[in-house]
């Protein structure tokens, strides 16, 4: 018996998948980034709809010239862990920037956002506390939650009240109770009521984690996120995030105003056992950082051309997630019809992400979408027109 | 309260047959799995439900021991005990 054999019914779901001659969706190439908006895929010039870099800012000037001047002047690479000779004057700076920027006495730095989830969550609940999941939290989050030793509960989405009565369970149970949110949910687009979640967790001396990787640089007057926007950040405990999506470049931080947060790095293993991000990812982060700070108008345009997308779907008779976010996502019944459509999408010039149950909310297959500041009015209605030729050659739009 | 094992296990059974696509011949000794082709969303989305109506939340790594819808049952009627 092969060691793969378990892996049967998955190699049976990708080949049908690909049955129908479609390409396989998770082996997408791009060739060549030829702007933040347009990549070459297949030879083609294609619209990228699917990047989540909100700000484009992995294509900004003044980051790529950090990236190049700090690898100049100190190479490639740390070869070595945060704790060990992997820290070096620029990981103190990111982790200072980041502090200020968030208004938060203590900041970890990691070397990418799962790993910050994972190196967060694992280490704060420990093996007498509980731990609170989203029922749609990010895969990150899940993994987090295997590698501690906490109980895990998993609360109805969005629903702070459900929360509240999993609280109410767990009334005079000895343990801390860490809860886990998401800024704006990577799938869906939709945005957590943060407010509501504060107001459980100050009523239940909770702990509270928001997981802010879609929503900073993209809510709130100076990009600090949902909780930002919901004037509740003295009650988020932790915020964690990453650089790979509005900062363009790769690595993931938790900030804090507990002083605790600084005993995290002896014992979060996947800060301890992994190498540091290299230099020129530091810089260029924190030259993306400057370029967020002093631009807000880019979170302007940026929510200007998610409510264009979302509305131009949603007139193309397609079926959207509930809010204009930098994610819409067209919901779909089937798995078969869902490939096709996505398929086609990338023939007529437009790439967007194939998410597939079980990955996805509800069993629904969706074409998720982002949307990027940098997005001209023209490609998004290029994108749109495309979208709705597409829904209606497969006859799936619904009567506008 | 005054739950047994017999009256969660014929409740969850219950609940399951509300489904549709549930087989109808199921019974405490059915595998949550292999007899009724969850997968591990279906079971946590399913076992919430079981949760409101029992006023009881099962901590995901229980779920990991659980077969068969009697030792869901059995999970439930201790974590209550313990409450
Ligand atoms: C909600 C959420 N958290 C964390 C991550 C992980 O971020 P990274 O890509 O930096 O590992 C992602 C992205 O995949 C995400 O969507």
């Amino acid at each position: 018996m092969s060691i793969f054999s378990k892996y049967e019914g998955l190699a049976s779901a990708l080949a049908s998948v690909t049955a129908g001659g479609g390409r396989n969706p998770f082996d997408v190439v791009i060739e060549k980034p030829i702007s933040s908006t347009v990549g070459l895929i297949e030879g083609r010039e294609t619209l990228l709809f699917g990047t989540n870099n909100y700000l484009g800012l992995s294509q900004s000037p003044a980051a790529i010239n950090a990236a190049v001047e700090a690898a100049k002047a100190y190479g490639v690479g740390t070869t070595g862990s945060r704790i060990a000779n992997g820290t070096q004057g620029l990981h103190r700076q990111l982790e200072e920037r980041l502090s200020a920027f968030f208004r938060r006495r203590h900041c970890m730095v990691f070397s990418t956002g799962y790993q910050a989830n994972l190196g967060t969550i694992s280490a704060l609940a420990g093996k007498d506390d509980y731990l609170l999941l989203d029922a749609d939290s990010h895969a990150s989050i899940y993994d987090g939650s295997r590698l501690g030793h906490a109980q895990v509960i998993r609360f109805r989405h969005n629903d702070a009240d459900d929360l509240h009565k999993r609280l109410r369970r767990l009334e005079g149970t000895p343990g801390s109770k860490l809860v886990v949110v998401e800024g704006i949910y990577s799938m869906m687009g939709d945005v957590v009521p943060m407010a509501e979640f504060a107001a459980v967790k100050r009523e239940t001396g909770a702990w509270l984690l928001a997981d802010e990787a879609h929503s900073v640089g993209v809510m709130g007057k100076h990009g600090r996120g949902v909780a930002e926007a919901d004037g509740v950040e003295d009650d988020v405990d932790f915020v964690v995030g990453t650089f790979s999506k509005s900062l363009g470049t790769v690595g993931g931080y938790c900030v804090s105003n507990h002083a605790g947060l600084d005993l995290i790095r002896l014992c979060s293993r996947p800060y301890m056992f992994t190498a540091s991000l290299p230099p020129e990812v530091i810089a260029a982060t924190m030259a993306a950082l400057t370029e967020l700070e002093n631009h807000p108008e880019l979170r302007i345009r940026l929510m200007d051309n998610a409510r264009r997308l979302h509305t131009g779907l949603q007139a193309a008779g397609l079926r959207t997630g509930p809010q204009a976010s930098p994610v819409v996502s067209v919901i779909l019944d089937d798995v078969a019809v869902a490939v096709a459509f996505w398929n086609r999408l990338l023939d007529l010039g437009v790439y967007v992400n194939l998410s597939l149950p079980p990955a996805t909310p509800d069993q629904h297959p969706l074409l998720r979408t982002s949307v990027m500041a940098t997005h001209t009015p023209a490609e998004i209605d290029r994108a749109v027109d495309i979208f709705a030729t597409v829904a209606r050659e497969m006859g799936i739009s619904r009567a506008a | 309260m005054s739950e047994t094992v017999a009256s969660v296990s014929a409740l969850i059974v219950k609940t399951l047959l509300a489904n549709p696509k549930v087989p109808r011949d199921i019974n405490g000794s059915s595998k949550i799995v292999e007899d009724l082709a969850f997968d591990s969303l279906a079971v946590m989305n399913f076992v919430m439900e079981i949760e409101d109506t029992l006023d009881v939340s099962v901590p995901l790594d229980r779920l990991a021991d659980i077969r068969t819808i009697d030792d869901l049952a059995a999970c439930i009627v201790s974590l209550k005990q313990a409450s």
